[in-house]
């Protein structure tokens, strides 16, 4: 073969100090973009943020009564669920049926496709689950705090807690998001797959019914979870200290909470690395 | 040689379960050539293009796309070829300008996002969100985003299905244009007229083997091949003649006539499609041509 375009065209000149974007950079465009289609699309926004206040409502309104000897009402119990429960449902609900979506739509496929480093499409995951997350907390403390006297934790080591619990709980849950998005076998079963192991833990965690009247072998399952130590140390940064009392241990155990929510993290990680795919089943 | 191959291919292989899809594939691409890949569906031209792409794993052979193996080619590589996908995967709720504008930052010397736009002719569409796009405006957009990176090589497949005769028109102008600028086009499709526009070789694979390849003027024999001359007695009855010197019989004709004008006179070669036909018939052992 002879000197067919033997000179490669200008604007492809490689020039010193031209580099490949890095991920960092390139995953908070990803972020931004992928935060502009969330409040692009009404019903998912509706969905997401709605969705939790209005069963806090629901639940508080239905069992709003003091609980005994805790100093608290059964609705500020549910401001501390409904947290968490919002936690999971902005990290490992939204991430568990968009990844499937984008994948069955080919995405995926696409991105691959270019020289984007996969880090940046994770990257800007996380950017998004992050926003909706404290948007969705913060709607839902200013409803608790309005509507259910909770109170805010008043010294600096309660948000500490509640950052940390924030933090690990939103990771976890993201990771574990991530994970389930292989298993739905295109992106319409994606939503059934994804929220039927979400409302059991719900169930089996105490989101919607109390603690102390989850059978003791539920709880058993519910805490091999993330959820439950999340709506447990949140209860222990939202109710009166004499609400321990509810909880199975007597007390809010935040170092058991660490350690399950931070062992999640780790596990979700390996688990993503693990089954993470670009393709659909398919396609092999 | 390499450095001027776009692509080298030998003995490419892969299955699907038992089946093989490519089953021996070679190719010789040159920089700045238009190659076309043709064949019926399943014969293993998006499964060959998916494996140039990077995309799908080989069972066996060699392939280097650009000097690299597509199977570990990195970013780097990633960035110099281009890829026009069949199917969806662009965002319904971004404009086109916000997609295009998005896409071009993945890559280390991007062309302008307004220039590929127009080269496209989406500029009316800029503003639009790509979900109010029909399918051909879509696909430029595909096409968009393929070249948004100022890829070396650009790979298409099937590029033109389910287009309208003008967007196809328009599409060929587009792929002209790309190749004028010096970028080196695959493209596979199974519209033989789009072949013959647009390429300056083609590859016909049938079932999984390249079984002709050549310009689409000369593929198999085509210029050599027996020509038919077709004319209408002044009785009104039509005549046809298989021969290898047409001239010859064109001009005994023009003598018989009186040098006055032959009726209905038609010299032909076979078409691409005869062609086409004739080579995946021997393949099926059908004797599609006759």
């Amino acid at each position: 073969m002879t000197a067919v375009g033997s000179g490669t065209p200008s604007r492809t000149v490689p020039v010193a100090g031209e580099r490949l974007p890095g991920a960092w950079r390139l995953g908070l465009a990803r972020g931004a973009m992928e935060l502009k289609l969330f409040f692009r699309q009404r019903e998912q926004v509706v969905f997401t943020f709605a969705f939790p206040i209005v069963f806090l409502f629901l639940f508080a309104s239905i069992f709003g009564d003091d609980m005994e000897n805790t100093g608290s009402t059964a609705s500020q119990y549910y401001v501390a669920s409904m947290i968490a429960a919002g936690i999971m449902s902005t990290s490992f609900q939204s991430l568990g049926v968009s990844i499937a979506i984008e994948r069955d739509e080919h995405v995926l496929r696409r991105l691959r496709g270019t020289p984007m480093p996969p880090a940046a499409y994770f990257l800007g995951k996380i950017w998004l689950v992050l926003v909706t997350g404290v948007l969705e907390t913060a709607a839902l403390l200013v409803f608790g705090t309005t509507l259910y006297d909770v109170d805010l934790p008043s010294d600096i080591t309660g948000w500490l807690t509640f950052g940390w619990l924030f933090l690990l709980g939103i990771t976890s849950c993201a990771l574990l998001g991530i994970a389930i998005s292989s298993v739905p076998k295109s992106g319409r079963s994606a939503t059934s797959v994804v929220v039927l192991p979400f409302l059991v833990l719900q169930f089996i965690s105490g989101v919607y019914i109390l603690i102390d009247t989850v059978p003791n072998w539920m709880l058993t399952i519910g805490s091999f979870f993330p959820l439950k130590w999340l709506c447990q140390g949140l209860r222990g940064v939202f109710l009166p200290q004499a609400a321990a009392s509810l909880e199975p241990a007597g007390s809010w155990e935040y170092g058991r909470a660490a350690l399950v929510l931070g062992a999640w993290c780790v596990g979700g990680l390996v688990l993503c690395l693990l089954t993470f795919r670009w393709k659909n089943r398919k396609e092999g | 040689m390499t450095q001027n191959a776009a692509v080298r291919v030998r003995g490419l292989r892969k299955r699907y379960g038992g089946v093989a899809a490519v089953d021996g594939v070679d190719l010789d691409i040159a920089r700045g050539e238009v190659f076309g890949i043709l064949g019926p569906n399943g014969a293993g031209k998006s499964t060959t293009v998916e494996i140039l792409q990077g995309y799908r794993t080989r069972d066996g052979g060699e392939v280097a796309v650009l000097g690299e193996d597509p199977a570990a080619g990195g970013r780097e590589w990633q960035a110099k070829v281009g890829i026009v996908w069949q199917d969806g995967g662009a965002a319904q709720e971004l404009t086109v300008a916000e997609t295009v504008r998005h896409f071009a930052r993945y890559y280390p010397r991007p062309r302008d996002a307004e220039e590929v736009i127009a080269l496209v002719g989406l500029e009316e569409k800029a503003g639009s969100r790509t979900k109010a796009l029909s399918g051909g405006q879509r696909r430029r957009l595909d096409v968009a985003l393929g070249v948004i990176g100022g890829p070396e090589l650009l790979l298409l497949d099937e590029p033109t299905t389910g287009f309208d005769p003008v967007a196809r028109r328009q599409f060929w102008e587009l792929i002209r244009s790309l190749a004028e600028e010096g970028t080196t086009i695959i493209l596979t499709t199974h519209y033989l007229e789009e072949a013959e526009a647009l390429t300056d070789r083609l590859a016909v694979i049938s079932a999984g083997r390249v079984v002709a390849e050549g310009a689409a003027d000369t593929l198999a024999g085509r210029a050599r091949a027996r020509a038919t001359v077709r004319w209408t007695e002044p009785d009104g009855t039509r005549r046809t003649e298989e021969t290898d010197t047409p001239t010859r019989t064109v001009a005994e004709l023009a003598a018989r006539f009186g040098g006055g004008e032959v009726p209905e006179l038609r010299v032909t070669r076979p078409t691409l499609e005869d062609v086409y036909l004739r080579l995946i018939g021997e393949r099926d052992g059908q004797g599609v041509a006759s």
